[in-house]
Parts: C-alpha cells; structure tokens; sequence
C-alpha cells in the first residue's frame, strides 16, 4: 500500500494513499466537525462544515473530501478556519427552528453537538423562515422539514445506498427542500419505509411514527390482555440508549423492563423466527423436489418486500409466501396461544418491538389479519421501548436479568442470528440440511454466509445436492444479486435479503449513532456479535429441535405447510407502481 | 401537501412515440436528464408527473431526481399553458398603482396560484415584468389582449367574455 507523509497540526503523520483529511486527522486522534458527512453513504463536501487550512493554499478545503498528499501541512483548528466553521453554523442556525426542548432528537442531535463544539453562544440574526408542513402520513416515517439543515445524508442513504430515490432536494434558494416528486407524500411515493433515512439524519427532521401512546394506552386498559414480543436486534442495541458499549446484549434486563412496564405476557420473536424456519425450510425442501420456482427469496423484511413489489414484480413468485417472524408469532398467539389458555383474542392486544420501521407497514397491511383479527395491533421500535422506559422511571441498568415468559420461554440460537444478516440463511440451512439428510448433521454454523459482505455467496451440499446460495443487505446490494439473476450470469437455489446494511442489527429503528461513532466503530459487526454469541451459548440451536415448536405443530398446525399453517402463516404480494405506491 | 386538482393529462400516442425516440437516443449518455427534459418540453408544452414518470423509468433515474431537477432550473414547467393565457405585469408602475390586489384577486377567482393552470386547461397564470404600457397601469394581458387601468372589480367582468 502507498503511503503518505504530511503534518497535521504540526504533527507527522502517515496514512494510506487515498485518506481523505478527515480520515488522516481521525487516525491522529483529531476530531474535525463535520455535517453532511456519513462513512458509506454520504460524501458530498456540500456543507463546509469540515473546512481545514492548508498550509500555502488559498481556500480553505473541506477535509471530508479533500485527499491527503505527499507534504502538506493542515491546520485544522485555526483561527481562521474556527471562524469560517462558526460562520456557517450561524447562517445555519439563522433559519432553523430551535426547539431543542421538545424535539424527538434533544440530547442526540448532532447539530446541537456543533453548536456546542463550535462554541456558538448567539444567533447574531434572525433568517427568512418558511414553515413547512410536517408529512406524518406515513405508518412508518415523519418528515418535519422545518428541522432540516439540507444535509443531503438521507437523499444520499435513499438513492445510493438504497437505490430507491424516494426523495431528493428540490427547489432552489429559500423554497429548497427534501421531499418525494411532486411534494407527494411519502407514503404515496415508492419509498420502502425502511427507516435508513432516519438512522441517517444529524437532526429531528427523520423520526419514526411514535406508537408509545397506543401502547401506554392499551397497558392501561384493564379489558386488554397486552401481550409483547421483541425481536432478536433489540437486544442487540437497546443497551445503547442506556449507556452500555455497542454489541452489548442485555435480554435479560430487556425482559425485565417489559415485565414492569405491564405488559401481561413478555414473549421473544425468536420463537416466531423457529416457526417461520419451519415454514420456510419446508417450502424450500418443496420447491427443489418438485420442481418449483427456484430462486426461493426470504420474505422476513417488509422493506425489501416493498421493494420487491416496486422494482423486481417479475420477482414476486419467488418470494417465500411466509409472513415476517413477528406476524406468525402474532397470528399464532391469537389462535394455539389464545385457545390453549382459554384467552378471547378479541381482548388481546400484540405489541412488536422491532428494529425496524417497516414492521409498522408491515403490520397494517390488509392482508395480515385472520378472521378480522389483525396478526400484530401496534408495532414500535427499539428507539421507541427505550423512550417508553424512560418515562416509566426504570432503571434500566440496575434491573436483574430475568426469562421471557413460559410457554415460549426459550426459542433457539439460529433464532436469534435471524437479526444478522446471513442468520435467517444459517438458521434454514441447520434445519434443511437435517431434514434433507434425514439425521442430525453436526455442523452447525455456516461462516461462509456470516459477515459484512455486501453480498454473500456459498455452495452447501446436503444429501448429496449441490444447493447454491446468496445472501444480500441493502437494497442496492439487493439490486445488484437481482440484476445478475435477470441477466442469466447467476444462478442460485435460495437467497436471503435484508432491506437494511447489516440486517435488522443495524434497521431502521435501532438506537441512532452519530457520524463519529460511524467512523470509530464498525457497527454491523459489533451489533452482530452480540447475537452470534448468544447463539453460541444457547441449548437448542436448531429451530425444528425446539420443544416449543414440536409441540405447537402435534398440537395445533400438523405439518408445515398445512391447511391451516397456509391460512395463519403465509401470505401473498402486490406488484405496484415503480415511482408511486 | 393534499392534492391539487389539477388538468387531465391529454398526451397522445404520437407523443409517447415522440419522446420514446428522444429517450433512446440519450440512454447511457451521462447528463442525459436535462436535453430529454427539454425535448419533453418541447413536445408536450409542460413536464407532468406522467411525463416525468415515463423519462425516470426510460433513463433509469430516480422520480425524485427528475422532479428536483424540473424543479431546480425555472425554464421547466410542470402545469400546462391554458388556452387563454393571463399575465399580470408586476412591473414598477403597474405594481405601484396595485397590480398586486389585481394578482390576488385573480388566484381567488380561478382558485390557481401563480405558474398554474385551471383544472379545466382554461386559463394560466403567470406575473410577468414589465411588458411597456406603463401609461396604462396598471395591466394585465389574456393572450394578445391588452386590459389597462384595471380595478379589482373589473376582472370578473372581464373573464366572463371568455
Ligand atoms: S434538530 Fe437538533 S438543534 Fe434542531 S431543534 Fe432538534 S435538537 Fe434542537
Ligand atoms: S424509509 Fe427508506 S425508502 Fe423511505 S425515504 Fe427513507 S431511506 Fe428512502
Ligand atoms: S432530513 Fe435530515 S438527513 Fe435529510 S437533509 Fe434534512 S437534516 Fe439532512
Ligand atoms: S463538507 Fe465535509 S462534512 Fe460537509
């Protein structure tokens, strides 16, 4: 690798060929304060909030963008480029609407950290302001431009990152802003409710649809039989809203506070992701004896499922009909669950927490229901159980680690790697591999599909077949698996795609992490670690091994794929509009 | 953010044709967007969403991005012209003796703002500077028809002879 000399702030440094400033100056243990900057997704060198001085050079360079070369020296605290940046955080702040108290992003918005670190005391004048309209109509995402500071980061996550480019800047000057074509809302736009945007954003102007009160609410009513289910992510990351390290898993404490908040039964979607392996791992062993339609293409993220019915119709008859796992799980606490324990389903009340945004979508789609019973009543995300904590005066650290509760008290670990991308593929193969050999095969883990890997592939053999697999996260890496398929270059038996980069780890309802910690942490992989870990230590670490499961199929569905699985547990897709909902 | 009504869209076969061809001149060129948008234009009269639709799923570009940039550079339109044209000139003189009241007077009536078209494609509105007859501000034109020392009274009046 090419090496590069140059002084920072007076110090030698030597970084690679190719460092931008910003990257030279993170290795040396100085902090530039960046805007519009975010490691792999965002690199536009717009704001100028990054500025540097190099020495000899007239302008000052933002250093997000600028490449490191052989000799130079930068100033990155000047007094010259302190000014420059204060400057342009002030005309920034001029027309901002500064209501820091009641803003979702008090205290985590990374405006206010330049605010602070740049030492502004005061507006020095007052800006135009235009108010703008909040678009709230989305099950999953609120816009309130008002809070924008035309960064770009969420255009920049939508349209390359994701490839779906539901929104971009419009209007020049003054009138400029984020919005869908045509000021549409979101929700009539093609935009797959994934949340990335918001993960993205430095300020308030992304926030999830906040369903804490329905949930408040339905705890409250003493008619509701309130029963809570968490995904296998939040355990993951939970712990960060509450002081922990990244990749801290705290289930335990996670069931503990869900125990205090009221919720009547604290049951983990692990449980539902055993189902949805059997479900799956079934419809696969189907489609490759009887000569069904092959690629089998999981369906547990209702973002990639979105984007599927926008971008790739000709793709939909590969989709696995399997409902996501927190929908099956609902369906089947309102039916085995409801009827084992003499409960009326009417009264009873499933809350999703989720890593993700989506699965408020997901939920309200007409067709996840049963009997005119919605499968989930209320999803939140893991932002959202933490906020709901807070306010219940919880001590989350200080909570003794407790179980889910009994009957599905422990679901297995390929369950819980269903959070990381690769681990719904690994949690099948354990299962299909038994199956197919007809015995219990010692491997276990399939490395070769774990990792951070835009995309992934592997060749497993099982019974003496060659089956071919390919695992893909984000929807551009999606796009990109899916155009070589069209285009013939590949072939493959089963593949795994998550809307998110990282998997439900790092969704769009997970704890925000500013551009810094971006930079210092690889947060897929630490996140997933959390999980594979887990998985390590469990008893059960295949789904069909699950007693749980055993019994739920003797007792209530028969076989998987039955009559009555296919009305409970599956589903069907809609091919929509390319550009509009 | 609720929607306008706003006209029926009207493009004929001829037309798609027409801008199928420009679009598969400039498919895989860089910088195709802005050219094929000014050839829409120029076929079409004005860039509608359907419009826009079609060069977004032709160029392999996001809707979003073509509507930013439609947006972006004022040359394009996304209404239609109507078949009766009003300008209302906010020149100097004409805006000194109130051609301002005039403008507002116009949007209640036909209920459009300033760049629309009525949803009947009858008329479009549009301030424009000064056209030159300031001795009669202050002035408001509907296609080659010159109307001056207007009161807000007279433009009912006025718009019914159309
Ligand atoms: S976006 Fe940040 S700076 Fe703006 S009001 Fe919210 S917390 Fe305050
Ligand atoms: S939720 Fe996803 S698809 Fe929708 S605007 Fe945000 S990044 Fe784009
Ligand atoms: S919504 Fe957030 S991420 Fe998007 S441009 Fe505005 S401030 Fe930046
Ligand atoms: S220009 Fe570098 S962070 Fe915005």
């Amino acid at each position: 690798m090419d090496m590069v000399n140059l002084k920072i702030n007076g110090q030698a440094v030597t970084v690679p060929a190719g460092y931008t400033i910003l990257e030279a100056a993170r290795e040396a243990g100085i902090d530039i304060p960046t805007l519009c900057y975010l490691k792999d997704a965002s690199q536009t060198g717009s704001c100028r909030m990054c500025v540097v001085e190099i020495v000899g050079a007239r302008a000052l360079q933002a250093a997000c963008v600028y490449p490191v070369a052989e000799g130079i020296e930068v100033l990155t605290h000047s007094p010259k480029v302190k000014q420059a940046r204060k400057s342009t955080l002030e005309l920034l702040l001029s027309n901002h609407d500064r209501s820091c108290l009641t803003c979702v992003r008090n205290k985590n918005c990374e405006l206010q950290t330049l605010s602070e670190e740049l030492g502004v005391s005061e507006i020095p004048f007052q800006g135009e302001m235009i108010k703008r309209e909040i678009d709230d109509l989305s099950p999953s995402i609120v816009r309130n431009n008002n809070k924008c500071v035309l960064c770009r980061r969420c255009v920049n996550v939508c349209k390359n990152v994701q490839t779906v480019g539901a929104i971009d800047v419009t209007e020049r000057g003054f009138k400029s802003q984020i919005a869908s074509p045509f000021n549409m809302p979101l929700s009539d736009s093609n935009c797959v409710n994934c949340g990335q945007c918001i993960a993205a954003c430095p300020t308030g102007a992304l926030t999830e649809k906040d369903n804490t009160a329905d949930v408040f609410d339905a705890i409250a009513d003493p008619e509701k039989y309130v029963i809570v289910q968490t995904a296998p992510a939040v355990r993951a990351a939970l712990g960060e809203e509450f002081g922990y390290e990244i990749g801290t898993p705290v289930t335990g404490k996670m069931a503990a506070a869900l125990r205090r908040l009221g919720f009547d039964r604290v049951f983990d979607t692990d449980t539902g992701a055993d189902i949805t392996i059997m479900e799956e791992g079934t419809e696969l062993i189907e489609r490759i004896k009887n000569g069904g339609k092959l690629p089998l293409i999981t369906s547990c993220s209702p973002g990639w499922i979105k984007f599927c019915e926008h971008s790739f119709p000709d793709f939909l008859d590969n989709l696995s009909s399997c409902k996501s796992p927190h929908q099956m799980f609902g369906a089947v606490l309102k039916s085995y669950y409801a009827k084992k324990h003499n409960l009326d389903p009417k009264k009873m009340f499933v809350v999703s927490v989720m890593p993700c945004v989506a699965k408020k979508f997901e939920s309200q789609r007409e067709e996840m229901e049963h009997e005119h019973l919605r499968d989930v009543d209320c999803v939140i995300s893991t932002r959202e159980l933490a906020k709901m904590i807070r306010q219940s005066g919880i001590n989350f650290k200080s909570l003794p680690d407790e179980k889910f509760d009994i009957p599905f008290e422990e679901a297995t670990g390929a369950g819980v790697i269903f959070g990381a991308t690769g681990g719904v593929m690994e949690a099948a193969l354990r299962t299909v591999a038994d199956v197919l050999e007809n015995k219990n095969i010692d491997k276990l883990e399939y490395h070769e599909v774990r990792g951070t890997e835009g995309i992934k592939e592997a060749t497993v053999n099982i019974a003496g077949k060659d089956i071919r697999v390919a695992v893909a996260h984000g929807l551009g890496n999606a796009r990109k698996l899916l155009d070589s398929i069209r285009s013939g270059e590949k072939q493959y038996e089963f593949i795994e795609i998550m809307a998110c980069p990282g998997g439900c780890v790092t969704g769009g309802g997970q704890p925000i992490v500013n551009a810094k910690t971006y930079m210092e942490h690889d947060l897929k992989a630490e996140r997933a670690k959390a999980l594979y870990s887990e998985d390590e230590r469990a008893a059960i670490r295949k789904s069909h091994e699950n007693p749980d499961i055993v019994l739920l199929y003797k007792e209530f569905f028969g076989e998987p794929g039955s009559h009555l699985a296919h009305e409970l547990l599956h589903t069907h897709y809609t091919a929509r509009n390319r550009y509009t909902k | 953010m609720e929607e306008k009504k706003r006209m029926p869209f009207k493009g004929t076969k001829e037309q798609e044709q027409q801008l199928m061809e420009v679009i598969e001149s400039y498919k895989g060129t860089d910088g195709a967007v802005i050219p094929v948008l000014h050839a829409a234009q120029d076929i079409y009269g004005y860039l509608p969403i359907e419009v826009q639709t079609m060069i977004a799923e032709g160029l392999n570009v996001p809707l979003a991005e073509i509507y930013g940039i439609v947006t972006f550079y004022t040359q394009f339109s996304i209404n239609p012209k109507g078949q009766y044209k009003i300008g209302v000139c906010l020149g100097t003189a004409c805006y000194v003796k109130g051609s301002g009241d005039i403008l507002e007077k116009i949007k209640e009536l036909l209920g459009i703002d300033v760049g629309e078209c009525t949803p009947d494609g009858k008329f479009s509105l549009d301030a424009t500077r000064c056209i030159g007859a300031c001795g009669l501000a202050p002035v408001m034109t509907i296609n080659d028809d010159v109307y001056g020392r207007l009161t807000v009274d007279d433009v009912a009046d006025i718009f019914s002879k159309y």
